[in-house]
């Protein structure tokens, strides 16, 4: 009776010990639904307790946690910030697969790497897989959904369709050019800047702390395309030489990668012209390096990427990321001016991606 | 690689300049600023605490007319309705076209007509990946009425690769089916069944009817995803489609559904018989419901 009892005692012991143990791979190049995301981020968490932690910043319209992981060495000081968003757009599924690939890159290099690991001792690393919950849910649910973009807030007495445009809804030039006030549009930009707790969520966390941030990425597809502030055609941040510089060196060294040509520019000179956006509201808080990824394709697949192109696309926009991240950290760390820092991350560049440079 | 660093390295100090000083990137890289004599030179702000928007002046002015740089919007949009045009032409199961990049474009107003680009631009043969350059006209009328771009392209090579074979053996295999066949072309997850790609090719193709006919100089289309294919009874040996397509329109970033009536057949090509924009009452739901 006993030995059964101990044995039936080790057995679920081991049992245990094997499930908080043993590391689930996770697949880095297929499309992974909520829970499953939900669920990587606590195992992330849990394998690099001393490197990562959960935050939840919000809440979505259905009332659901925007969380994201906070990827940093402790060093006990206030750190400066690295602001990464993905999937403020529901159907533009390839965007939240690359902060998740983007989080177990920085994981992985950052022992081994000694850039990385100065990167992360300077700074954290803050990474929102998905921004949008409600409406990366709802493109789940079947393949009428697939392609929808707002979030899931209801619309009002007088206009039946659901949803608000979030990156129209950012208070930066708010309701001024490209967007509609017609509820059922695809770019309906709210009833009033940041009506969408989405929106309140990301505005009252990094601009609480806003001069501590020294990039916001937020990552969208599709059209190969690294957009600068301002998406209004009459404003110029007051750093565009120098965000251009940047992003031009970033597409460079994506083309590096896979041969993928991304265009830079404003969104008004390359996309058209557009208020309210993420992008637009961080810049003006004063967050220097401020950047829209559109991720692939040019419209073959448009937001239905295939799953084989998941790791190359990943692969390329991670060191578009990582050219800007790392600029401007040298730029604030080690003392260099803007065009040294330049040139140093070109070096880097040239030397990761080992690229033909003759 | 320790002499070509050094050169590389010679290379950029030369175009960056000394340092400490915003330069303009004046050599053309993948976008063209262009210069603008009235800047006020800014002290660069690392960490600037803009509260208020001053209105300054544009930086990157997109130019309209004249000639105009090749990755601002209206160069796009307008090559992107020569792809939609190369493929209402050459168009098959087995062949698709997209726009490879645009190298030049120039434009002018024709006086209470509407706006004429000139276009140099390569495009891509999706299935065999070969490109080539095409030289090409797109002229957007104005005025009330909604009416469709016309464009004249001339390319190097087109047509030139031999999918006469292929497209011999889908007609046959086509012929004397008359079915709803699964579509979803992609599905959620961008595959595509290798079977069906002829039938995903050959709705691109039709597609770019409507979406030659639906553009202007305000719009930029992709087709999104085939939604369903019924064949009918061939007719006049032709094969005839019934294509549900869902078209993604860039500046709207709305998603618009079409039902494309066509035949097919290797020696005719894609010929429209009817097309007809779908309302998309998906949009409005009633609350409440999950």
């Amino acid at each position: 009776m006993v030995d059964s009892a101990a044995l039936s005692l080790v057995l679920l012991l081991s049992a245990v010990g094997a499930a908080t143990v043993e590391k689930v791979n996770y697949d880095y190049y297929k499309y992974h639904p909520m829970p499953e995301i939900s669920n990587w981020m606590t195992q992330t968490a849990q394998d690099h307790p001393d490197v990562v932690t959960i935050v939840d910043y919000g809440h979505t319209y259905e009332n659901r946690k925007i969380s994201l992981l906070k990827i940093g060495l402790s060093t006990g000081e206030k750190k400066k910030v690295i602001w990464m968003d993905c999937g403020i757009h529901a159907r533009e599924w390839i965007a939240p697969a690359f902060c998740q690939y983007f989080v177990r890159q920085i994981l992985q290099t950052y022992k081994t790497d000694p850039k990385m690991e100065e990167m992360m001792k300077n700074m954290d690393f803050y990474v929102t897989p998905v921004l949008n919950v409600d409406g990366y849910i709802f493109s789940w649910k079947d393949n009428t959904t697939r392609l929808w973009r707002k979030n899931r807030s209801p619309g009002t007495s007088s206009c039946d369709c659901y949803g608000t445009d979030l990156n129209r809804n950012f208070d930066a030039n708010w309701g001024t050019i490209g967007v509609s006030y017609d509820c059922c549009s695809e770019i309906y930009c709210g009833s009033k800047p940041v009506s969408e707790p989405e929106a309140q969520a990301v505005t009252d966390f990094v601009g609480s702390r806003k001069d501590d941030f020294l990039c916001f990425l937020t990552i969208h597809s599709y059209g190969q395309l690294l957009l600068v502030p301002y998406g209004h055609p009459n404003f110029t941040a007051d750093n565009y030489d120098e965000l251009m510089e940047v992003g031009l060196a970033a597409a460079d060294a994506i083309r590096g990668v896979h041969g993928k040509n991304y265009k830079v520019g404003t969104s008004p000179a390359i996309l058209y012209p557009n208020s309210g956006s993420s992008r637009d509201w961080a810049r003006q808080q004063g967050i220097p390096f401020a950047y829209t990824f559109e991720l692939r394709d040019n419209g073959t697949f448009g937001f239905q990427l295939p799953e084989d192109q998941i790791q190359p696309t990943c692969e390329e926009a991670f060191t578009g990321a990582l050219h800007i991240i790392t600029y401007a950290h040298e730029k604030t760390f080690n003392g260099a001016t803007a065009a040294t820092a330049a040139l140093w991350t070109m070096l880097l560049a040239a030397s990761v991606t080992g690229a033909n440079l003759m | 690689m320790g002499f070509g660093i050094i050169v590389f390295l010679a290379v950029i100090i030369g175009v960056l300049g000394s340092p400490g000083v915003t330069s303009r990137p004046e050599a053309a890289a993948s976008a063209d600023v262009s210069a603008h004599p009235n800047s006020v030179p800014e002290t660069p702000e690392i960490f600037g605490q803009e509260k208020v928007l001053v209105l300054e002046e544009v930086e990157e002015d997109v130019m309209m007319t004249g000639e105009l740089n090749p990755n601002q919007y209206p160069a796009q949009r307008a090559a992107k309705v020569v792809q939609h045009y190369l493929n209402t032409c050459y168009g098959s199961p087995y062949r698709v076209i997209g726009l490879n990049r645009v190298h030049s474009g120039n434009a002018q107003d024709v006086t209470d007509s509407g706006r004429k680009f000139q276009l140099e631009i390569s495009v891509q043969d999706f299935i065999s990946n070969k490109t080539e350059k095409c030289s090409a006209e797109v002229f957007f009328p104005s005025g009330g009425q909604q009416r469709s771009p016309q464009v004249h392209a001339s390319c190097e090579e087109l047509p030139k690769i031999n999918t006469q074979a292929q497209e011999e053996a889908l007609y046959q295999k086509y012929k004397t089916n008359q079915s709803r066949l699964s579509a979803e072309l992609p599905d959620s997850f961008g595959h595509i069944d290798p079977d069906m790609e002829p039938l995903w090719h050959l709705g691109t193709v039709a597609s770019s009817f409507i979406m030659l006919n639906e553009s202007t100089e305000n719009t930029l289309y992709n087709m999104a995803q085939v939604a369903n294919i019924t064949q009918l009874a061939t007719e006049n040996e032709q094969l005839k489609f019934d294509y549900h397509i869902l078209l993604h329109e860039m500046v709207s970033q709305e998603i618009i559904h079409w039902k494309l009536l066509f035949t097919w057949s290797p020696p005719a090509g894609v010929k429209v018989l009817q097309m007809e924009q779908l309302p998309h009452s998906h949009h409005h739901e009633p609350l409440n419901t999950r």
